[in-house]
């Protein structure tokens, strides 16, 4: 067991007081910065970074790999809370969470991401620990196709969720794909639908659409429904750790299969924001109690959230060995190896022994250390909805504000977010579900992107998609996930009519 | 954000102390200029990129050595292909604090979509650097020069040959355009990717046939064996003759030209501010770069990206960009990417 010496090895490099002091700091920025929307793990790990120049190598890269479990972690504070998610894979954690913390659950909520944050981190990294350099290749194989074969199952996984009308999911994820093709179209190098509007160049950031349609629009729906939070009846108590740890002992699967996809989307590198998706739609469609979920249902905060680290962790491995990022923050993180003087490469692990376990090693403490910290402020997080409506909903437009400013640094993104609000909030009274227009929004560039590539190698012959058993698998199931819905309908149709006829 | 509000009070106490010695009537010398709050430093491309690499690493340097009282915050404006970065410069007419690092994209983006902004709506202030461009296929291929991939295109159905690159229009498909003149007739197929890196590994991947990425972006997978340099897209080889493989250095890579390919290209990695400040502010930024250059760790980053290490300030700058412009539009003319009316 080579793996196991050199991580004891990597233990020893990381466990200075120096370093322990560096992951502490490192996670309660992090989750600062998770907990405040737009500023998010890639740009706290941007600003930092000039700071870390002149500490060795090893310890900046705990330092700021510890920001981004804080981040990771933090995401989901607000997304419970006020149903803000301050990162894109912490959305689909708002759909359960947020109406647990409305139901007076908040702090079980609370407990159960954090926890499965925790789980999905330690089984990703155990799995970079023993499997990195076999699963390295794997992301090889991983062309435009393949993407676009990932893209297309998360979003047939996750077609027929809402429970409203199909129509209206349909138009809603239509009208997300037309915002994200706004802006700088990358094949043609030409700009789409901006209308001569310089503030157009940049497109519809996701994070804007995201403060307002789910931010502002709660708080509009809240004023409406008498200035107060529903949550506000919640306990401090103190125990809830424990309890809400006994009961998810009992979503030991989803927890299983959340792992899995996570850590396959991570390496892949799909991405965490896929991975939360596509693990809370197969949750909805696999769980006995899927129809439940949107009302807050604790197996519906599981899922994403331990997919979401899961692949955010996994994102990492492909950083290292091949120098493709993950993720964005990975992608800043990968900008720092390259200024220390490191060549994130597949040689990495050969020459730079020493940093590579370090960093290993870190992943575990700083996880632990992370889950710590963010576990023991459980009961002030959950107060927080204690504090009068009056008070706290200003604060909380302000954070919307100042997060869609920060983003790109433009007054008009604060605009913009105003007007998602404002159609968020149309979008809850006539009952459009918010979900496909975000997902769409989100992964609808992506998507668009990796189809046409796919299709200049192809010129344009739509079999590359079955090119391959890797991509042909993928398609497939999309397929099928798709269809699930019909079949299952005509399924329980032609069951009626068969009851029917026999009555 | 706590960081940041820090940075703020401390600027904000330099111009009150600034201010006071005014007052006092210190003597402060009439010439010397210096920034008198935070500087901006805008990067026209997204976070991880090339530009941001040296932008983030300019500001480490910057800040390591205590090269300048004032601190500096680097800002990625990255939407429409860098325009939103450099409409923002252009908008900033006059304001010495802020400076601007640019790529290919000062001349491809207007060119191409028709954003009103030229290099003449800034000031420019050095060149730090040029990027290289180099040919690479898969080390599994039997492509040993540059000549053998060309003879294989020329022999080969058109559009059969992949190139994979970043961005559309960009540096990218320029040179892969511009080699099309050699290849008699034979178009490749051009599939644009988000950034170098990702373009790399597609080509490890075997999705895509070549690349022309930047020295730095595969470096990694030459090492490692997996990537092999055909030619360097200068006229001149590298000067830098440290092994990086076993095998090869930098300067072991023929120039394209002495393999039969007439094409080169670099790209700057040049600092411009807005227009309308005076000399000596501009003189301040031209003597910032020279100490940032004569630091160890940029000879470092230099050599590891195998970059081109020419160094212009003034009317020469001004004279190379001109000359850069009028290239670029010839070049993206002869592939008909420009824009109406350019």
């Amino acid at each position: 067991m080579e793996e196991v010496a050199s991580l004891m090895q990597g233990f020893g490099i990381a466990l200075t007081p120096y370093n322990l002091a560096l992951m502490f700091v490192g996670i309660v920025l992090g989750v600062i910065i998770g907990v405040l929307p737009g500023l998010g793990g890639a740009n706290g790990v941007a600003i930092l970074l000039p700071l870390t120049f002149t500490m060795p190598p090893t310890s900046a890269i705990i330092m700021l790999s510890c920001i981004y479990w804080g981040a990771l972690f933090g995401g989901a504070i607000t997304s419970i809370l006020f149903n803000i998610p301050g990162e894109p894979w912490s959305v689909a954690t708002t759909f359960d969470g947020h109406p647990m913390a409305r139901n007076g659950r908040a702090d079980e909520a609370l407990t159960a991401a954090f926890t499965s944050s925790f789980v999905g981190a330690l089984v990703a990294v155990i799995v970079i620990t023993f499997l990195a350099p076999v699963i390295a290749r794997f992301a090889l194989q991983f062309g435009p196709a393949e993407f676009f074969s990932v893209f297309f199952l998360t979003f047939a996984s996750f077609v027929g969720m809402g429970r409203g009308s199909a129509v209206k999911t349909i138009a809603a994820m239509a009208l997300g794909f037309a915002l994200a093709a706004v802006g700088m179209d990358g094949v043609t190098g030409q700009l789409r639908m901006t209308f001569g509007y310089d503030q157009l160049l940049n497109g519809f950031d996701f994070l804007i659409a995201v403060i307002g349609l789910f931010g502002i629009g709660e708080i509009l729906s809240s004023m409406e429904s008498g200035l107060k939070f529903q949550g506000s009846h919640a306990k401090l108590r103190l125990r809830i750790v424990l309890t809400t740890w006994k009961k998810l002992l009992a979503y030991w699967t989803t927890s299983v299969r959340s792992c899995l996809i996570g850590c396959w989307m991570g390496i892949t590198p799909g991405g965490a924001t896929p991975a939360s998706f596509m693990s809370y739609g197969l949750a909805k469609r696999i769980s006995p109690r899927g129809a439940n979920f949107g009302k807050g249902e604790i197996e519906g905060v599981v899922a994403p959230e331990t997919a979401a680290h899961a692949a955010g962790t996994s994102a990492l491995l492909p950083m290292l060995t091949l120098g493709i990022p993950g993720s964005p923050t990975a992608a800043v993180l990968l900008g720092g190896l390259l200024i220390w003087g490191l060549q994130p490469g597949p040689l990495l692990f050969v020459e730079q022994k020493d940093f590579v376990w370090g960093l290993i090693a870190s992943m575990y403490l700083g996880n632990i250390v992370g889950l710590i910290v963010v576990l023991t402020c459980v009961p002030f997080f959950a107060a927080i909805l204690r504090v009068p409506f009056s008070i706290i909903a200003p604060v909380i437009l302000v954070i919307c504000a100042i997060g869609a400013y920060t983003v790109n640094n433009n007054m008009f993104d604060v605009w913009m977010m105003l007007v998602f609000g404002v159609a968020g909030y149309v979008f809850n009274k006539l009952h459009y579900p918010l979900a496909p227009l975000v997902l769409a929004i989100v992964l609808g560039d992506k998507a668009e992107e990796s189809f046409r590539q796919s299709m200049l190698l192809s010129q344009g012959n739509l079999s590359i998609f079955w090119a391959n058993p890797l991509v042909a698998t993928i398609m497939s199931l999309g397929v099928l996930m798709l269809l699930w819905p019909l079949v299952s309908a005509l399924r329980a149709r032609s069951a009626r009519s068969r009851s029917a006829t026999a009555a | 954000m706590h960081f940041r509000r820090t940075m703020l009070t401390r600027s904000l106490t330099r111009v009150a102390l600034a201010g006071a010695a005014l007052l006092t009537g210190a003597a402060i010398p009439a010439q010397a200029w210096e920034p008198t709050k935070q500087v901006t430093f805008i990067i026209p491309a997204g976070t991880g990129g090339g530009a941001d690499q040296m932008a983030r690493f300019i500001q480490g340097v910057v800040g390591k050595h205590n090269l300048m009282k004032q601190p500096v915050v680097v800002i990625n404006k990255a939407g429409g292909a860098g325009a939103e970065g450099f409409l923002e410069v252009k908008k900033s007419k006059g304001d010495a604090h802020q400076i601007i690092i640019t790529l290919s994209n000062l001349f491809t983006t207007p060119l191409a979509t028709g954003v009103p902004f030229n290099w003449k709506d800034m000031t420019p202030v050095a060149m730090l650097a040029l990027d290289q461009f180099v040919l690479w296929v898969n080390s599994d291929t039997p492509y040993k020069t540059a000549k053998d991939y060309i003879e294989a295109v020329k022999a080969g159905d058109d559009k059969k040959f992949k190139m994979g690159g970043t961005g559309s229009k960009q540096e990218d498909q320029i040179i892969t355009v511009a080699l099309e003149s050699v290849t008699g007739g034979k178009k490749f197929t051009y599939v644009p990717f988000a950034g170098g890196g990702a373009v790399a590994v597609q080509l490890v991947g075997k999705h895509v046939d070549s690349t022309v990425n930047n020295p730095i972006e595969a470096v990694a997978q030459w090492r490692a064996g997996a990537l092999r340099p055909l030619c360097i897209f200068d006229d001149q080889r590298s000067t830098y003759t440290a092994k990086v493989t076993d095998a090869m250095a930098w300067s072991d890579i023929p120039t394209c030209k002495e393999s039969g390919v007439d094409v080169d290209y670099q790209m700057l990695r040049g600092i411009f501010m807005p227009a309308g400040v005076t000399k000596e502010q501009v003189a301040f930024y031209v003597e910032l770069f020279k100490k940032v250059r004569e630091t160890p760790d940029w000879k470092e980053f230099m050599e590891k990206g195998a970059f081109n290490n020419t160094f212009m300030t003034g009317d020469d700058y001004a004279k190379w960009v001109e000359a850069a412009e009028k290239r670029h539009h010839g070049l993206m003319k002869s592939a008909g990417f420009l824009a109406a009316g350019k």
